[in-house]
């Protein structure tokens, strides 16, 4: 019965596979068009800009043999004459095809003041035509005593890997010492905790603030009547319809010295003379709760729609107050709504870079801010990677951490 | 658990001269003097729009009259907030908390009331047995039929032994079956703890099954209070002959004397008791009207023509022409049907019995 039902099984289940062929090629047709693209303009970038916080192509393309030579090295006093050598044939071909700054540049990371020694160093090796009669190491270690020194060698050796940890733990205030063992950075120098710390705590408290205020709107909208509650809700969209720049350019004309909001206090007799609050953290938190509001407010709205007011009826029936009733019954269902609202607005919040820019203090600048300034203006990709990369982990971190308490289902966007 | 109520005559709820407009302009309801007796079934009947649900609502405490006076237990309620009322309330869509287990549902009422601990789970038991739903208290509402969710607001409405509890049309969202075994279910809960219910409703049939008596609302009035008997049998006026199982209106003339009814097409019914002269409505109910061999001798018989024919299976429906109405529904038992065979076009003639007359208030 069963040898003969199996086959019969078999080629149903093929014949079901075969029936709904059709159907999953046109979704898959469907969703490709939006997948290739974000593969190309989306995926692809950010895991080449993940790469870059790890990448240490300069010094393998630049010291072609030394690194080589250096590997079998010990570590004790200095490398034997062909590492020199081959240091002196790398720093020729460096001073030839231009690339010694770059070398440098990188090198001064972790040691510095080598950049301008590795350029002096290729300039000085590049006049020697012929093997100096003492060897290379006389030559080389003649020019700076910095080439004396067992730590530049051990830092060369250390470069050889084509990946480096130097960015991450650089961004998390690590480094490594001499010996190679991670360890704190001075504390003049830890500034990256700081700021990631900063990031977090404005983070939170914008996405605190939408939530106090977004809450009761999201609530009054929710019971009103259709026409008031599409009125409320209208104008909650309108920020979102207007550009990022815009908005935030308004929040300096309200809060700059002889804006609007000075000018109303000193007219009204508040106070005598303008108080600061542009280029302060209030400048920032403003601006950012007033813009992310919206994130915030539409999936609680969505949610609370969803919520039947004869469920606060039923509770005030059996019994308990309206404060008793809308704590114990309504605001528990509403929590899916707060979750997503105030995931999406920490998440968005984490990442912000105009607002703070443009009203916040020069010495409380986010993340991003960072960021731009190592890629524009010290050309650091490296750092400016490895911060993009704790931030994108910490984000993911916080989210598993918001699953596992939740769980991703309580999560909803309406 | 419940303490048993005999039925009595003892008003509970007195609705008093109750008016309620919620735009200033409409009274959705109209003057309304409403009273509820202890222990009874009340159902609040009527299509949608005349004042029913609204009625429940304000002895509910939800929503607050316009004008009048609420008396619970001969204490005005109106200022009440619900929560005071001590009155459990089903809704329509039973409005059980999605993110409490069946039991928390049915333990949440108990807190207020000042239950808690081992006395209340015993209560939580103790009801859920009542309905039929032992072993179901760790459940989620959304995991329950809809029926079973039906008990479980029935049980959170009762367990805190209110002194009264509404119904909001609780059977509607429910299949037709279910509704039915529903509505015997409740009865027989509503009996056996003696507890008193108003219950809002627009199907008549689920009206006639449960209550005590009925108040039939139209247009923001009470039509009708009546025992559902007597509403059948003795519609006070068109609105309440029409909207109660179905019904032939008769145009006819009252004698002089005021002792007979003189029906268009010639009919002459004598009265039982002498009525003020002139025209009238009269009606006579589809399953009254029979062929005229199986009629007894007192039977008034006329003559009829068959319109059209309905065969139900057990029962058929035939619209004839008579008695001065161009559409009269006669419903006629399946073996009358088989024996008879009428057939569109035909004649015959139908009788009725004179009790089957009921003359409508002018």
């Amino acid at each position: 019965m069963s040898s003969l039902a199996e086959p019969a099984h078999r080629s149903l289940r093929a014949q079901t596979f075969r029936a709904a062929l059709p159907d999953r090629l046109i979704a898959l047709g469907l969703v490709l068009p939006a997948l290739l693209f974000l593969v190309v303009t989306f995926i692809a970038p950010i895991g080449a800009l993940l790469m870059k916080s790890v990448d240490n192509a300069e010094p393998a393309a630049v010291l072609v043999e030394t690194l080589p030579a250096i590997g079998a090295w010990d570590g004790v006093g200095l490398p034997p004459e062909p590492v020199f050598a081959a240091l002196a044939a790398d720093l020729k071909a460096a001073q030839k095809n231009r690339t010694a700054a770059g070398l440098g540049k990188r090198l001064n990371y972790e040691l510095p003041g080598m950049r301008s020694k590795i350029l002096s160093a290729a300039r000085a090796v590049s006049k020697i035509e012929t093997p100096p009669a003492g060897g290379w190491t006389e030559a080389i270690t003649g020019i700076d005593p910095v080439w004396k020194d067992t730590q530049t060698w051990s830092v060369l050796q250390r470069n050889a890997s084509p990946v480096t940890a130097h960015y991450l733990l650089n961004s998390l205030d690590l480094t490594r010492g001499p010996d190679g063992a991670i360890a704190a950075v001075p504390e003049s120098e830890a500034i990256f905790l700081t700021i990631l710390g900063r990031t977090l705590f404005i983070a939170a408290v914008v996405t605190l603030g939408t939530l106090v205020l977004g809450y009761p709107l999201a609530y009054a909208a929710a019971i009103a009547p259709p026409a008031v509650a599409a009125t409320l809700m209208l104008f909650v969209l309108l920020p979102l319809w207007t550009s990022l720049l815009v908005r935030t350019t308004a929040w300096v004309v309200l809060l700059q010295s002889n804006g609007v909001i000075n000018d109303f206090m000193m007219r009204l007799g508040f106070t005598s003379e303008p108080v600061q609050l542009i280029f302060t953290r209030f400048g920032t938190l403003a601006a950012m709760i007033h813009i992310q509001l919206p994130f915030t407010v539409l999936p609680i709205y969505s949610v609370m729609r969803q919520i039947p007011q004869t469920q606060l009826r039923a509770a005030r029936s059996l019994g308990a107050g309206p404060l008793s009733a809308f704590w114990r019954i309504y605001a528990p269902q509403t929590i899916p709504g707060v979750s997503a609202g105030c995931l999406i607005t920490f998440i968005l919040s984490l990442g912000y870079y105009l607002t703070p820019a443009l009203v916040g203090g020069a010495t409380d600048q986010m993340m991003s801010n960072f960021i731009s300034d190592f890629i524009n203006r010290d050309l650091n990709w490296g750092l400016a990677s490895a911060l993009g990369t704790v931030l994108l982990l910490t984000t993911l971190a916080l989210y598993a951490v918001y699953v596992r308490v939740l769980g991703a289902d309580r999560i909803r966007l309406g | 658990m419940l303490v048993k109520t005999p039925v009595g005559t003892e008003a509970l709820v007195a609705f008093e001269r109750v008016t309620k407009s919620y735009d200033g302009a409409t009274l959705v309801v109209k003057a309304l003097d409403l009273t509820v007796r202890r222990g009874e079934f009340l159902t609040l009947l009527g299509p949608s729009g005349s004042g029913k649900t609204t009625t429940l609502m304000m002895l509910a405490g939800f929503e607050r009259p316009t004008s009048g006076h609420i008396l619970l237990d001969g204490a005005p309620v109106e200022k009440l907030p619900p929560e005071k009322r001590n009155i459990g309330v089903v809704f329509q869509n039973y409005a059980l908390f999605p993110h409490m287990s069946v039991e928390e549902n049915i333990a949440f009422p108990l807190r207020y009331h000042g239950v808690t601990g081992p006395a209340a789970k015993e209560k939580v038991d103790k009801v859920l047995g009542m309905i039929h739903l032992e072993g179901f208290g760790g459940r989620r509402p959304t995991q329950l039929s809809g029926g079973q969710q039906q008990r479980v607001a029935l049980a959170r409405a009762l367990v805190f032994q209110p002194k009264l509890v509404l119904m909001d049309e609780p059977l509607g969202a429910l299949d037709k079956q279910l509704r039915e075994r529903m509505q015997v279910e409740i009865k027989h809960i509503q009996r056996s703890l003696g507890v008193t219910i108003v219950f809002v409703t627009h199907d008549q049939s689920e009206a006639l099954t449960m209550s005590d008596r009925i108040a039939v609302f139209s247009d923001g009035m009470v039509q009708q209070l009546a025992g559902p008997t007597e509403l059948y049998e003795r519609p006070a006026n068109r609105f309440v002959a029409q909207f109660i199982g179905e019904n032939n209106v008769l145009p006819g003339d009252v004698s002089t004397d005021g002792r007979a009814l003189r029906l268009a097409g010639g009919a002459v019914v004598l009265l039982p008791a002498a009525i003020a002269p002139g025209a009238v409505e009269a009606t006579v109910r589809p399953e009254r009207l029979q062929a005229a061999d199986r009629a007894s001798d007192r039977a008034i018989r006329f003559p009829a023509t068959v319109r059209e024919v309905f065969f139900l299976g057990d029962h058929a429906r035939l619209t004839c022409e008579g008695l001065g109405v161009a559409e009269l529904s006669v419903k006629m038992a399946a073996a009358e049907f088989s024996v008879l065979q009428p057939a569109a076009g035909s004649s015959l003639t139908l009788a009725f019995e004179p009790e089957a007359i009921h003359v409508l208030a002018r």
